[in-house]
């Protein structure tokens, strides 16, 4: 308390005018930030409220924006992001745990490594055609749910597994030691103790992930999405569309009553995020508890 | 410390539940109809699509909107069944369907023109000549046009804000082979938007502005846009209307919209059904998706070549 105070005065007499007006940058980015945000969601909720009903979610789309509807898009979304976290939370969480526990630093993992972090910068579009070359068309999955959520995989695989790294690089190396002074083999210690341990860090970088996968447009539409499909995805090999090419198809339409609709489906879209958020912190709330050093 | 047992047995519960839910369902494949190709055509097809829907049920439509390039090769590859066109199918790809060996109908299913617009205040111009608008949009190289004055001597002497479709639209595409002679080739320096509501919006807030678009976008916002006409040569300026891009009196800025269909579609009992359903009600999802319905001339020689596509 007295240290804290101490430095409080002392940096009273050292508060030099570069000081203060460095302050009040940073505060006025952080403004800027938020203003932009609020922004966009308040022009977003007034175009998009008084779309928003019944219809929306349980319709297909329609040239009569009163009957026209979002559910195949939705459920296509729901499909990709499920299936994009099967393959991608495994995978990812797998990688990184070796790369993390079990690789011998090495150039090889070193280059490994470098590849990993240049690959979450690498733009989505390449990766969509990569999956139009790969898997619509080598591996023969024509323009399935699996074709675009495999694609979708290659996008967030990345993030999924440089966020694991750093959850698991936080977990103090005592307690590994810790695990293995008590005679736990390798095994043990990393699914019993370093992975818990990391679960809150590792739900942040699925959630991220996830996140990004929802609002991908561009790889979906070169692996082949469409934009109108009148029933809902029932199976892995069926065709598909998204919430974010369903937006754009009718932001770009020149009928008004079409971009109202496009702000409603932007909407719903926010609204899948923030569940999916609030899963994440509760997941995070409910394990995150238990730690304790 | 966290209790390992438990957890582990919660996770993997969670697991087997997930690949269990991803399991169920793989049911057999109903029949479908794949459409892709341009997003001018797209709102056509989306409608006509959806009435099928009304009729068979049972049959899945799906149509994308990937670009008549991009549509073109999916065609090819015989990855779609329908390709949608904003403009006429290119010599090239002529070729490489003969060599993937799908034998093909074309179907001029629309109408659309293309309106060239000036800010609403604007009271100097009310048309330009093709070789006006040549002069403005050719390409740098050839020292375009850069103010209104350098037109007519007595108009403003402002520079022209240019507005227009991104280089990767079938419109853009269309604008310069009608206009500048040669596809693709305009001048670089002019604000670029792929979506056409980004173009009237810019338009409509410039005094000095000039941009072209599809006519739909223009009827959609006729208070805030001001229509020019285009004359061709000596002749008379010409406003586009409905009437004018059907009989192409608006010309050289009408252009018919197609849809070019796999003529192995018609050997499935849904094809041939579709496609004439299609036929049937493009005039109608036309004009009431924003473009203009062909004329009956055009719709009898539309059924004669899916007679004879059929007879095959």
């Amino acid at each position: 308390m007295s240290r804290n105070a101490d430095i409080h005065s002392l940096e009273i007499k050292r508060s030099y005018l570069g000081s203060s007006l460095f302050g009040w940058l940073c505060a006025a980015a952080t403004y800027i930030c938020i203003a932009v945000l609020v922004g966009l969601l308040v022009t977003v909720l007034v175009n998009g409220v008084p779309w928003l009903s019944w219809t929306l979610l349980t319709s297909f789309p329609s040239r009569d924006p009163a009957k026209a509807g979002v559910l195949p898009a939705l459920a296509g979304s729901l499909w990709l992001i499920g299936i994009t976290a099967l393959v991608s939370i495994p995978t990812g969480v797998g990688a990184a745990v070796y790369l993390e526990e079990y690789a011998n630093s090495s150039w090889w993992r070193k280059l490994v490594q470098l590849n990993i972090s240049n690959l979450a910068g690498v733009p989505s579009i390449v990766y969509g055609i990569l999956g139009l070359g790969l898997f619509v068309r080598a591996m023969s999955l024509e323009r399935s749910v699996i074709a675009g959520a495999l694609t979708l995989t290659l996008v967030v695989l990345p993030i999924v597994i440089l966020s694991t790294q750093e959850a698991l690089r936080a977990v103090p190396s005592t307690i590994r030691q810790a695990s293995y002074a008590l005679g736990a083999t390798r095994w043990q210690t990393v699914w019993l103790q370093v992975l818990p341990a990391a679960l809150p860090g590792v739900m942040t970088g699925v959630i991220l992930a996830i996140a990004r996968a929802l609002g991908e447009a561009a790889p979906l539409v070169a692996v082949g999405a469409v934009a109108f499909v009148a029933f809902v995805p029932q199976s892995l090999g069926d065709e598909f569309s998204a919430l974010p090419l369903q937006i754009f198809n009718w932001a770009e339409r020149p009928q008004e009553e079409f971009h109202g609709l496009a702000s409603a489906a932007i909407v719903v879209l926010l609204a899948v995020l923030i569940l999916l958020n609030t899963g994440a912190v509760l997941v995070r709330a409910k394990y995150g508890r238990r730690i304790k050093w | 410390m966290t209790q390992g047992g438990p957890l582990a047995t919660q996770r993997f519960a969670f697991v087997a539940v997930c690949v269990l839910g991803a399991a169920v369902g793989c049911g057999p494949r109903a029949q479908s109809i794949k459409i892709d190709g341009s997003s001018t055509v797209y709102p056509i097809s989306e409608a006509v699509a959806e009435s099928f829907r009304g009729v068979r049920p049972d049959i899945r439509v799906t149509v994308g909107l990937s670009g008549t390039g991009g549509g073109m090769k999916k065609f090819t590859a015989g990855e779609i069944d329908i390709c949608d066109a904003s403009r006429g199918i290119k010599d090239s790809e002529v070729e490489a369907l003969t060599e993937a060996e799908v034998p093909f109908t074309e179907f001029s299913v629309a109408f659309d023109g293309i309106a060239v617009v000036v800010h609403p205040e604007n009271d100097w111009v009310d048309s330009l000549t093709v070789e006006q608008l040549a002069s403005i949009w050719r390409p740098l190289d050839d020292a375009p046009v850069k103010k209104w004055n350098e037109l007519n001597p007595a108009w403003p002497d402002e520079e022209i804000k240019l507005y227009g479709p991104g280089t990767d639209s079938g419109t853009f595409e269309y604008f310069t082979e009608a206009i500048v002679g040669e596809a693709k080739s305009c001048r670089s320096d002019f604000a670029a938007s792929e979506d056409d509501n980004v173009l009237v919006t810019s338009v409509s807030e410039d005094k000095y502005s000039l941009g072209y678009f599809g006519f739909a976008y223009y009827a959609e916002n006729t208070g805030k846009l001001k229509l020019l006409g285009v004359a061709q040569g000596e002749a008379e300026p010409v406003q586009p209307s409905v009437e004018a891009i059907r009989d192409n009196s608006y010309a050289p800025l009408s252009r018919p919209l197609f849809i070019y269909v796999r003529n192995d579609l018609l050997n499935r009992p849904a094809g041939a059904e579709f496609v004439e359903f299609y036929l049937d009600k493009a005039g109608e999802m036309a004009a009431e998706v924003g473009y203009v319905a062909v004329s009956d001339d055009v719709a009898a020689e539309n059924l004669k070549k899916y007679q004879k596509a059929l007879a095959k």
